[in-house]
């Protein structure tokens, strides 16, 4: 990759390696990985159980370290943030949706998606009419004030999507979005997140090992034992 | 506002888990400060004495006595302002469990020396004139109804025979220090008494309490009185009225360092409880602690919320159990009845509690919030899986 395709990339990933060691056994999960997303592209990350998807989305979300290579999200390497950077960086540039939701039980839904704005300046006003649109933006107005037990599985993750949004990240990652939901609802959610992509113009990058979710991809990147493939 | 209601929320999502805990914190606070109160109860004797005064006993043992004219020779040491004798009576106020101390006094000078039993004027004066006239403290007059004028019958031990004393005034104690459970009476009456029924053991006086003009020259006149009876037929030991009381009190020094001892362990049974109960509580949300990392909250701010989750239940738990040692001491007081005539939650006592309930919230949060602010955002997340 050359300069100017890394600067219309969001996300530019070169010579990415990642390997744990276990019992004194060096175990490689990925291996010399370059990948571009450009801003506003969908992507899914395809390939069979430890293939290293969610690892290398665990990376390009800054929550997990390489052990070599760079990851520039938005011009920045995040390899060489330090943790405390990296809690910063994931803040303004990152919107998480996970598998089972990850809602905080104890906090209604509009609490749950005002979650991330409580790490910005933003007045209580302001911040309530982020929340109220972003509610209106997954259909979960009417909502807001019942806890996540009181709701069913999709609108939990539509919950989470809103939370992914509020803040306006960078982009967005998905870790099998609907691997917990019905085929429906799974529908549903793959919708919102199409919607997102073409008419907000969010990028995201999805793990999933369903085709059909990454159909609804703009482009689909596979990985077999921690290599992509074509 | 926000970090408020997420520790007020996670506090109680497990109400029966989190009340539980405040059960035990409060029964340990409660436990705590009655023991502690205990403590204090039995070393307040000493704490309600004055550096002023000096006990003058017979050196060989309290038991023994000390010739009456010893009195004259005590005025007479440098730097001695004032001399009254006592003795320990011993009687029986109808039954033995009715036990009270009684003193016969010298109250010409007695009742000057000990300013913190505050009697009225005309009380003093009732007293002073009727030889068989009785002073007793409130806390003791409404144990049994007794009111000025009322006939009080003892039978003595030490010295045989009825002895009925006429109630002639009630002292208040200067303070919550001051015993207001004894009972005193004139020693002339006793020495009359003694003279004609035990004629050998009459003219013999307990100990001398002797005031002193300097307190920084207790030591030196101490010596000077022991010094004026050496080689006598009484030696004495003069020592200051708080070291006079601490020799009780060392007496039953094992049992208070039992006590004591008792009174820690109990806090730390309940700290490794409520160790184990944060312990729990934050492996189980370990996944939402990594949640809030990936947003984008730091490592501290996770720390944060479980020290202050567990420090709030037990600040709650630690000012229920204050609140609940006052009427929980008090009925263990009543009860106890003269057995620990001064008995109140010493401020010292109260401060200690609130620190126990700080130090248990804070060293129960400790390793919950080492660990979970380092544990892994990928671990924590895999946990919900």
């Amino acid at each position: 990759m050359n300069d100017s395709s890394e600067q219309q990339s969001i996300v530019a990933i070169r010579g990415l390696s990642k390997h744990y060691v276990r019992g004194g056994q060096i175990i490689p999960v990925l291996v010399d990985i370059n990948l571009d997303v450009a801003a506003g592209d969908f992507v899914a990350l395809m390939g069979p159980s430890g293939s290293g998807k969610s690892t290398l989305l665990n990376l390009i979300a800054g929550i997990d370290k390489p052990t070599a290579g760079q990851i520039l999200v938005a011009g920045i390497d995040i390899a060489q943030l330090t943790e405390g950077e990296l809690a910063g960086w994931r803040a303004a540039h990152v919107g998480f949706i996970f598998q089972f939701y990850n809602l905080m039980p104890v906090l209604t839904a509009f609490e749950n998606v005002e979650l991330p704005l409580q790490l910005t300046s933003m007045s209580r006003r302001e911040r309530h009419e982020r929340v109220d649109t972003a509610l209106a933006l997954v259909g979960l107005s009417d909502r807001s004030e019942h806890y996540p037990n009181e709701l069913s599985g999709g609108q939990q993750q539509r919950v989470a999507i809103a939370r992914a949004l509020i803040a306006d990240p960078t982009i967005i990652v998905a870790d099998e979005p609907t691997g917990d939901l019905d085929r429906v609802t799974a529908e549903e959610i793959l919708g919102l997140l199409t919607g997102l992509n073409r008419e907000i113009g969010k990028t995201i990058i999805m793990v999933t090992h369903d085709p059909k979710a990454a159909s609804r991809a703009a482009r689909m990147i596979n990985l077999e034992k921690g290599v992509l493939v074509d | 506002m926000f970090v408020t209601l997420l520790i007020l929320r996670n506090a109680f999502r497990h109400k029966l888990r989190t009340t539980l805990t405040m059960v035990g914190i409060v029964v340990a606070i409660v436990a705590f400060g009655l023991l502690r109160t205990i403590v204090d109860a039995w070393y307040a004797g000493a704490e309600a004495t004055s550096s002023t005064r000096l006990i003058t006993r017979n050196a060989i043992s309290l038991v023994f006595s000390l010739p009456l004219n010893y009195e004259q020779k005590l005025r007479q040491v440098p730097g001695v302002a004032s001399v009254a004798g006592a003795n320990w009576f011993g009687g029986v106020y109808i039954t033995e469990s009715n036990f009270f101390p009684q003193f016969a006094i010298q109250p010409e000078h007695f009742l000057d020396m000990y300013p913190e039993f505050k009697i009225s004027a005309e009380e003093r004066k009732a007293f002073m004139i009727d030889r068989q006239g009785a002073i007793v403290g409130r806390k003791l007059a409404d144990k049994f109804g007794w009111k000025i004028g009322d006939q009080i019958p003892l039978r003595g031990t030490i010295y045989p025979g009825t002895w009925t004393f006429n109630l002639r005034a009630i002292y208040d104690g200067a303070d919550a220090k001051v015993d207001e459970t004894q009972f005193m009476f004139h020693w002339a009456l006793l020495n009359e008494t003694v003279k004609a029924r035990f004629p050998r053991r009459a003219d013999l006086v307990g100990w001398y309490a002797v005031e002193i003009k300097d307190p920084n020259q207790a030591a030196e006149i101490s010596q000077r009185i022991d010094a004026t009876f050496r080689n006598s037929l009484a030696e004495t030991l003069t020592e200051t009225e708080k070291a006079f009381q601490l020799g009780f009190v060392a007496m039953t020094e094992a049992i208070l360092v039992a006590i004591q001892a008792v009174s820690f362990v109990i806090i730390v049974i309940i700290m490794a409880v409520m160790a184990n109960t944060m312990a729990m509580t934050a492996r189980e949300r370990y996944s939402e602690y990594a949640t809030m990392k990936a947003i984008g909250f730091g490592n501290g701010f996770v720390a944060f919320l479980i020290f202050a989750e567990s420090v709030g239940i037990a600040i709650i738990g630690g000012a229920l159990g204050i609140a609940i040692t006052f009427p929980v001491a008090n009925a263990f007081g009543a009860a106890m009845g003269t057995l620990f005539p001064v008995f109140y939650i010493s401020d010292e006592t109260i401060l200690m509690q609130v620190a126990a309930a700080l130090v248990v919230g804070v060293v129960a949060a400790l390793i919950p919030a080492w660990r979970a602010a380092r544990v892994k955002i990928v671990d924590g997340l895999r946990a919900i899986a």
